[in-house]
């Protein structure tokens, strides 16, 4: 079983709320649950779709084969009439399109008239969509009642009545009129945890313990910041709205400078104003957390699509030379983890770490049976109260053996800690000699890169370990790249390298990457953008050229047809 | 309790004769007046001869970037509201450089006092003009004279209802001591504009021309009242009021946030026991 629906219409008219509660009816009947979202930089009109694929089987990717089109405007069957499966069902309310079709795929659910029917109102139409999907696919109606149930709980019983009362009127017409349905999707078990990767990088940073979040709003990040904020009051993390990025960063240095974990989130444009502070947390070496969700540029580019255009410029972003971490998390849950590892090493390092994702992956929402938090590091590095104290001399850039000087919290010692943009000597005051200067660079980059290095996990490695077709990729390349080995499997030695940890490159003791992908007869590196940004990143840190590219770049993720077919075409006979 | 020399940092790399001098001097003893210890404080600067005040004297410092030193105190007292912040910025880095995050900070009425060393020119870079710096002036790179109108910070200080606005100068220690004593103890976002003659680059408002020109405010003028102190904000010219121009009681932004009402943030421990009841939500 393995189903696609996709729900279309104008911005404004409840695509998301469709799109969520269907996803939630799924994910707590126990199916494997993938769902992408396509919308446009608007309010209100325009033409969005959200997009699910359920199954038995775990699924991370979109597919170009639609089974129920749930077409809520014209635009809809216009533009994905064609997406339709043999045995596809678009469910629409002629007398809500002003237009009637005839063809036996086509269900006319009146879902407006079936809400008013049952004393509800037009914004209900959702509700009667929502049910006529679960009636066309044989699901029953317990799992969305209590989804209404706690979702009106504030609005009142009458509320919750008519919801409940229009959900029966559209499961029951489907039911009764969609002869042609043939699916079937009864209830599989366990409920699953259903989570996007904007919320897992929010739920990371709370449990890794962030006390600050400053940002400025920008699509895709957005998402981080509204989740963090709920969460605000009931685990102590101070959320403020920034005036613009630039203040989002320095107000993120000074909270860390005082003592709190501190995190900042934007998207390129904002990075750009960000990048200036990035090169103060360099030479400050105050710990900082910064999540970039990218969307195509340049400049304003198209503001809610999917690009993983700024790669390179995260790896080079800030005036000097400095060390960095850069995650590219895969799906929700690496997003989950290596929040916490950018906090980690971050704090561990003193040094700005990158959670680089984009849009594709900020709004995805994948299932999981549940985090494991045993392995999540909440570690203090930082000098506090009498360990500060109890010390006899404090210098804040004191050399050490491992670059990194413990970052005492300023008034919790009568040492004073003395924090300065200008190259420094140990006590943190200006200096303009040059001996000082080389032996701060050789703290701050080679003291530290080694240890930081070791610390950077290898790429996932899934499929053929003596694959004659490899096919790489970084960040939220993981889901597409795993589907398409399953099915490029059946008549081939194939593998995928997924890169999550993406600089520094890993270390190779436990697994050397590059020998794999020398040994194979070609190797591709598939990315969402129109450059191959990661291949130029492989190439010369490693030296490695990959024989083939696969690129996208019209702001919109690959879908599971269009990329094993482009693979397809160009392994035959290997 | 502090003493003046608990205060004594490196030596100044300054010009000579620069008012810096004597606004260093006067911090260090608004300081040991208000009785605060250097480790009980920060001192946050940006980019300018201002901003190298820090190094001047002995306390936590944050010398960060051109015109970024509110939102580096911001960060600072939203994590750590125990800790008193002073921000010393110039002209250039505070009124150019950084207006945005000025004006956002007086909104805010965030806990900082902001000690602007006002003196009309730029001086690290050399002599260019300052937002400060007097319409039609010239200068190396505005040999046609400055086109732009001259900044007035008391005035916008005031139309944002800043809730401490006062002017001081340097020629006026004693004064400006008392200035910036009672900005230090001002709960909320403290302005004050500092005249401060540029003895190698300002040869038009030196010393002899700030005299000439500076009262204080009399004895009987309300800073309470907002619509004459706007007023009294627009003079400059002839005669300079110097003095506590404005200052109101709006709540502070600090305490205003309930999550910090009991404890600092940077005292808050996290509770790793409660992790679980958020993955719960996403079922």
């Amino acid at each position: 079983m393995d189903y696609t629906i996709k729900i279309g219409g104008e911005a404004g008219q409840g695509i998301q709320t469709i799109g969520d509660t269907l996803s939630k009816v799924f994910s707590r009947s126990g199916y494997h649950v993938f769902t992408h979202q396509d919308y446009e930089s608007r309010v209100r009109g325009g033409h969005n779709f959200f997009q699910i694929r359920i199954s038995d089987q775990p699924v991370m990717s979109s597919r170009r084969v639609v089974d129920i089109l749930v077409a809520m405007d014209k635009e809809s069957i216009t533009y994905h009439e064609k997406e339709l499966s043999d045995t596809g069902q678009i469910v629409y309310d002629a007398s809500a399109l002003h237009e009637k079709h005839d063809k036996p795929y086509f269900l006319d659910v009146p879902f407006v008239d079936l809400a008013l029917e049952k004393g509800g109102n037009k914004i209900m139409a959702n509700t009667v969509a929502v049910g006529a999907v679960l009636g066309m696919l044989g699901m029953d109606l317990d799992i969305l009642l209590n989804i209404i149930k706690s979702t009106f709980k504030k609005k009142g019983k009458q509320v919750i009545d008519a919801n409940i009362a229009t959900a029966r009127q559209g499961h029951a017409f489907a039911v009764k009129e969609c002869v042609q349905c043939s699916f079937s999707a009864a209830s599989k078990g366990e409920s699953k945890m259903l989570i996007t990767g904007n919320d897992a990088i929010g739920f990371g940073a709370v449990a890794s313990g962030c006390r600050f979040y400053s940002a400025y709003p920008m699509t895709p990040s957005t998402g981080i910041m509204n989740y963090i904020a709920g969460k605000e009051k009931e685990y102590g993390i101070l959320v403020e709205q920034a005036e613009d990025e630039i203040a989002a960063i320095n107000m993120a240095l000074g909270a860390s400078f005082a003592g709190a974990r501190a995190m900042t989130g934007t998207s390129g444009g904002g990075f750009a104003l960000m990048i200036e502070g990035l090169s103060l947390a360099a030479i400050t070496e105050i710990p900082v957390v910064i999540a970039l969700a990218m969307r195509p540029g340049p400049a304003t580019g198209l503001p809610t699509r999917t690009e993983q255009g700024e790669l390179l410029l995260t790896l080079h972003a800030g005036h000097g030379e400095f060390p960095r971490v850069i995650f590219a998390p895969g799906t929700p849950e690496q997003a989950f983890y290596l929040t916490n590892k950018a906090f980690d090493l971050a704090e561990k390092y003193q040094i700005p770490a990158v959670i680089l994702t984009d849009q594709y992956l900020a709004d995805s929402q994948w299932t999981y049976n549940g985090f494991d938090y045993g392995i999540l590091k909440q570690d203090d590095y930082r000098l506090r109260g009498d360990a500060f104290k109890d010390l006899a001399e404090y210098k804040r850039y004191a050399f050490t053996d491992s670059g990194v000087t413990p970052l005492g919290i300023p008034g919790d010692a009568e040492h004073l800690v003395v924090t300065d943009s200008d190259e420094h000597d140990e006590e943190g005051h200006i200096i303009e000699d040059g001996a000082t200067r080389n032996r701060m660079v050789d703290k701050r980059v080679f003291k530290k890169l080694p240890a930081i290095q070791q610390e950077i996990e290898p790429p996932t490695l899934y499929g053929d370990t003596e694959a004659d077709v490899i096919i790489a990729g970084w960040g939220s390349q993981y889901g597409i790249l795993k589907e398409a080995v399953d099915v490029l499997s059946l008549d081939r030695k194939i593998a995928m390298l997924h890169f999550s940890e993406v600089y520094p490159l890993p270390v190779r003791d436990s697994f050397d990457y590059l020998d794999l992908l020398t040994r194979a007869k070609k190797t591709f590196c598939v990315e969402n953008n129109a450059t191959g940004q990661f291949a130029r990143l492989i190439k010369a840190e490693a030296g490695f050229t990959f024989s083939a590219q696969i690129l996208k770049y019209d702001g919109r993720p690959f879908l599971l047809e269009e990329l094993t077919g482009a693979l397809h075409e160009q392994t035959r006979g290997l | 309790m502090s003493r003046l020399e608990d205060y004594k940092g490196q030596v100044p790399a300054w010009c000579p004769g620069c008012g810096n001098f004597s606004i260093l001097k006067t911090l260090k003893d608004a300081l040991v007046v208000v009785g605060l210890e250097p480790h009980a404080i920060t001192i946050v600067s940006g980019i300018g001869q201002a901003a190298k005040l820090p190094h001047y004297t002995r306390c936590n410092t944050f010398n960060g970037l051109h015109g970024r030193a509110l939102p580096v105190a911001t960060g600072i007292r939203l994590a750590n509201h125990d800790m008193p912040v002073i921000v010393t910025t110039g002209d250039g880095d505070c009124y150019g450089e950084g207006g945005n995050h000025l004006v956002h900070a007086m909104r805010r009425n965030i806990n900082i006092s902001l000690f602007v060393h006002d003196n009309q020119i730029y001086g690290l870079t050399k002599g260019q003009a300052s937002p400060t710096s007097m319409e039609g002036i010239k200068t190396k790179n505005q040999p046609l004279g400055v086109f732009s109108e001259q900044l007035n910070p008391i005035a916008l200080a005031i139309a944002l209802d800043c809730s401490f606005v006062a002017r001081g100068f340097t020629g006026e220690g004693v004064h400006l001591k008392e200035l910036m004593k009672t900005a230090v103890q001002h709960r909320g976002f403290s302005l004050v504009d500092i005249l401060q003659p540029c003895v190698t680059f300002n040869k038009i408002n030196t010393y002899e021309w700030y005299k000439q020109r500076v009262y204080p405010l009399e004895a009987e003028y309300n800073p309470e009242n907002r619509i004459e102190a706007f007023e009294r904000s627009l003079e400059w010219g002839d005669r300079i009021p110097l003095g506590i121009l404005y200052r109101n009681n709006r709540p502070v932004y600090e305490e205003r946030i309930p999550i910090i009402a009991d404890t600092p943030l940077v005292r808050q421990s996290f509770d790793v026991s409660k992790i679980p009841a958020i993955e719960k939500e996403f079922f």
